[in-house]
C-alpha cells in the first residue's frame, strides 16, 4: 500500500469538527467545493466587523482601508497564480470568466468561417459559451477527442490548427471527471505558434498544485475561489494585458468607466475596465486569506499529499468488486479525484449509500454530459480530495461502498 | 434493513416489470432526469380509452427504475382520463419509501413520461407536485 504524507490540518477547518448524525464529517467532494479554514471565515468576518466600506469611491479613512483590503488581496491572488496584478480580473466564478472572454473577445474577433476549438472533456462552462458564440457568429465549434486513457492528443491539436481557421482554443487544465492533467504549456505553445488565443479552465488545478499561469503560456487562465478554500462568489480571470487592452468591456456601468457624458463613456484602466459595479469585496478578502493559507502550506507539499492520497484511493478502489475508474491510471497524471462506476449499481445509489455511511461524494454527469456520452456511461460517482483529507477518509469510503454492494445483494 | 433500498425496491430495480419495447404502440414518450443524465422512455398501447399495455425502456437509478416498474403494474388497464389526473402523492405512496427532495425527481420520472405521452403535456410536475417533499 502507498505511503501517504498527511498535512495534518483537519483542526484548521471548523466544519470538520462538527458532527453529522453523531458522526464526524468525511468530506470527499472538494472537486465540487472545498471546505474553508477558520482563517478565511475570520478574515471575512473581520472585514465586515472592522473595515467595511465601498471601494474606489470614498476618501475617508475607512474607505481607504476597504480599498487596501480589496486591492491588497488582488496582489496576493495574482502572485499566487503567477500573473500580473493589473491583468487579474475578479469575476463571480469560472463560468463568468469564460463568458467574459466569449463576449468581450469572441464577439469582436470571431466571424463566419472561423473556428473555435474545445475538447470532449470540458465542463459545460467551457462548452456552452462557445456554442452560443459560434451559433451567433456563424463560426464552427470543433472538439479535440479524448483517447482511451482519458487524454488529449497534441497531434490532433496540430492537425486542427493546420486547417488555418482556428481563432481560439479553450481547454481544461485538470478534467473534473477524468482527473486528467492536460499538458497546458505544450498546448499553448502550439496554439500561440498558430496565431490563435488560448483559454484555460484552471478550476480543478489551482487549488491542488503549484500553478504559474504565465509560465504555462495561456492567454486567458480562469479559476474560482470556492474550490480553493475561499468563499463562493469570487472567480479569477488572468488575461494577457496586451489583449485585454484591446478588448471592449464585458459588463458596463459603475466603477469600470474613466468618464461618462450623455453621449458616451470611456473606460477605466485595467483591471477595473472589466469589473463593473461594486465587486465582491469580502469574498476577495476571503480568497486572499485562502491563498495565504495555501502558500503557507506550500503548494508543492499540497500536490505531493494529494497525489499520494489519490494513489492510495486508486489502490483501495480496486479492491471493490465490479468497480471501474475512468481516466489515466497513474496518480502522477491526474488531479486529486477518481470517478467510477460499480457494476449493478447506479452512481446516484452509490452516492446515496455512501452518504448514509457518512461519506460525502458526488454522483451524476458532473456538468460534462458530452464527455459522459463519450465514456458510454450515464453517470459516475466521484470522490475528490483536498488538503484536509487523510487515508482514513478513503478507508471510510471503501467500507461504505462494500456495505452498499451488500445492500444491493452484490 | 435499509429504509430506502428495501427488498421490493431492489427486486423491481433488478427485475423491472413491463420493461422493453412495445411495437406497434399508440403513444410514446421520452424524458431525461437532468440531475443525473438518466433517460426513461415509454411505449403505450391503447384500447377503449384505457392503457391496454405499456413498456418502459431506458436506464436510471434504483429509485427511478423501481418507481416506474411499480407504477407500471397499476397503469395497465387504467383509463387515460385517470392517468392525466394522477399526482405526485400517488407515485410516492405507491413507491412506499421516504424520498428526499433531491431524489424526488427520480421517483417521479416514470409517471412524468407516462403523463407526457398520454396528455401531450410534458410540463408536469408543477406546483405542489414538483416541490412538496414526502416526509
Amino acid at each position: 500500500m502507498s505511503v501517504v504524507t498527511t498535512l495534518d490540518v483537519r483542526a484548521d477547518f471548523p466544519i470538520l469538527s462538527e458532527e453529522f448524525d453523531g458522526r464526524p464529517l468525511i468530506y470527499l467532494d472538494s472537486g465540487a467545493t472545498s471546505q474553508k479554514p477558520a482563517t478565511v471565515i475570520d478574515a471575512m468576518n473581520a472585514y465586515y466587523r472592522e473595515r467595511n466600506a465601498n471601494v474606489h469611491r470614498g476618501v475617508y479613512a475607512l474607505a481607504q482601508e476597504a480599498d487596501a483590503a480589496y486591492d491588497g488581496a488582488r496582489t496576493k491572488i495574482a502572485s499566487f497564480a503567477g500573473w500580473e496584478q493589473k491583468a487579474t480580473i475578479f469575476t463571480k466564478n469560472v463560468t463568468e470568466a469564460i463568458n467574459l472572454v466569449a463576449y468581450a473577445w469572441g464577439r469582436a474577433n470571431i466571424g463566419p468561417g472561423d473556428a473555435v476549438l474545445t475538447t470532449q472533456m470540458e465542463h459545460h462552462a467551457n462548452i456552452v459559451p462557445w456554442q452560443q458564440l459560434c451559433k451567433e457568429k456563424g463560426a464552427q465549434l470543433r472538439y479535440l477527442e479524448v483517447d482511451k486513457r482519458g487524454e488529449l492528443s497534441p497531434e490532433q491539436l496540430d492537425r486542427e490548427l493546420e486547417r488555418g481557421d482556428v481563432k481560439l482554443v479553450a481547454f481544461t487544465h485538470v478534467s473534473n471527471v477524468l482527473g486528467t492533467i492536460v499538458p497546458v504549456a505544450e498546448m499553448t505553445a502550439r496554439i500561440r505558434a498558430a496565431g490563435a488565443v488560448s483559454v484555460v479552465d484552471g478550476a480543478q488545478a489551482v487549488p491542488h498544485m503549484p500553478v504559474d499561469a504565465a509560465a504555462l503560456g495561456a492567454d486567458f487562465y480562469a479559476w474560482t475561489g470556492h474550490k480553493a478554500l475561499g468563499p463562493t462568489g469570487i472567480g479569477v480571470l488572468h488575461g494577457r494585458a496586451s489583449i485585454l487592452e484591446e478588448m471592449e468591456p464585458f459588463l458596463t456601468g459603475g466603477d469600470m468607466i474613466a468618464s461618462v457624458d450623455f453621449d458616451g463613456a470611456t473606460w477605466n484602466e485595467l483591471p477595473y475596465k472589466f469589473e463593473a459595479g461594486t465587486p465582491p469585496i469580502a469574498e476577495t478578502v476571503g480568497l486572499g486569506a485562502a491563498v495565504d493559507y495555501l502558500s503557507a502550506l506550500n503548494m508543492e507539499r499540497v500536490r505531493t499529499h494529494e497525489q499520494e492520497l489519490t494513489g492510495y484511493m486508486l489502490e483501495r478502489l480496486a479492491e471493490v468488486p465490479g468497480l471501474c475508474v475512468v481516466g489515466p491510471p497513474e496518480p502522477e497524471h491526474r488531479g486529486g479525484l477518481a470517478s467510477f462506476t460499480i457494476e449493478g449499481m447506479h452512481a446516484h445509489d452509490i452516492a446515496e449509500l455512501a452518504g448514509r455511511g457518512g461519506v460525502c461524494i458526488r454522483a451524476g454527469h458532473h456538468c460534462a454530459q458530452p464527455l459522459m456520452r463519450c465514456l458510454g456511461v450515464g453517470a459516475t460517482a466521484r470522490a475528490s480530495v483536498g488538503v484536509y483529507n487523510e487515508p482514513r477518509d478513503v478507508d471510510a469510503l471503501i467500507d461504505a461502498l462494500i456495505a452498499g454492494r451488500r445492500i444491493f445483494g452484490l | 434493513m435499509d429504509d430506502l433500498y428495501r427488498d421490493y425496491i431492489l427486486d423491481h430495480y433488478k427485475r423491472p416489470r413491463n420493461f422493453g419495447e412495445l411495437d406497434p404502440h399508440d403513444m410514446e414518450g421520452l424524458e431525461h432526469n437532468p440531475l443525473c443524465g438518466d433517460e426513461l422512455g415509454v411505449h403505450i398501447r391503447v384500447k377503449d380509452g384505457r392503457i391496454e399495455d405499456l413498456r418502459f425502456h431506458g436506464h436510471g437509478c434504483a429509485i427511478s427504475q423501481a418507481a416506474a416498474s411499480i407504477a407500471s403494474e397499476e397503469l395497465v388497464g387504467m383509463p387515460l382520463e385517470q392517468v392525466g389526473k394522477l399526482d405526485a402523492d400517488w407515485a410516492i405512496e405507491l413507491l412506499g419509501i421516504p424520498v428526499s427532495a433531491t431524489r424526488r425527481k427520480c421517483a417521479l420520472l416514470g409517471l412524468k413520461v407516462v403523463k407526457g405521452a398520454v396528455t401531450g403535456d410534458n410540463s408536469w410536475p408543477v406546483g405542489a407536485d414538483q416541490y412538496r417533499p414526502q416526509a
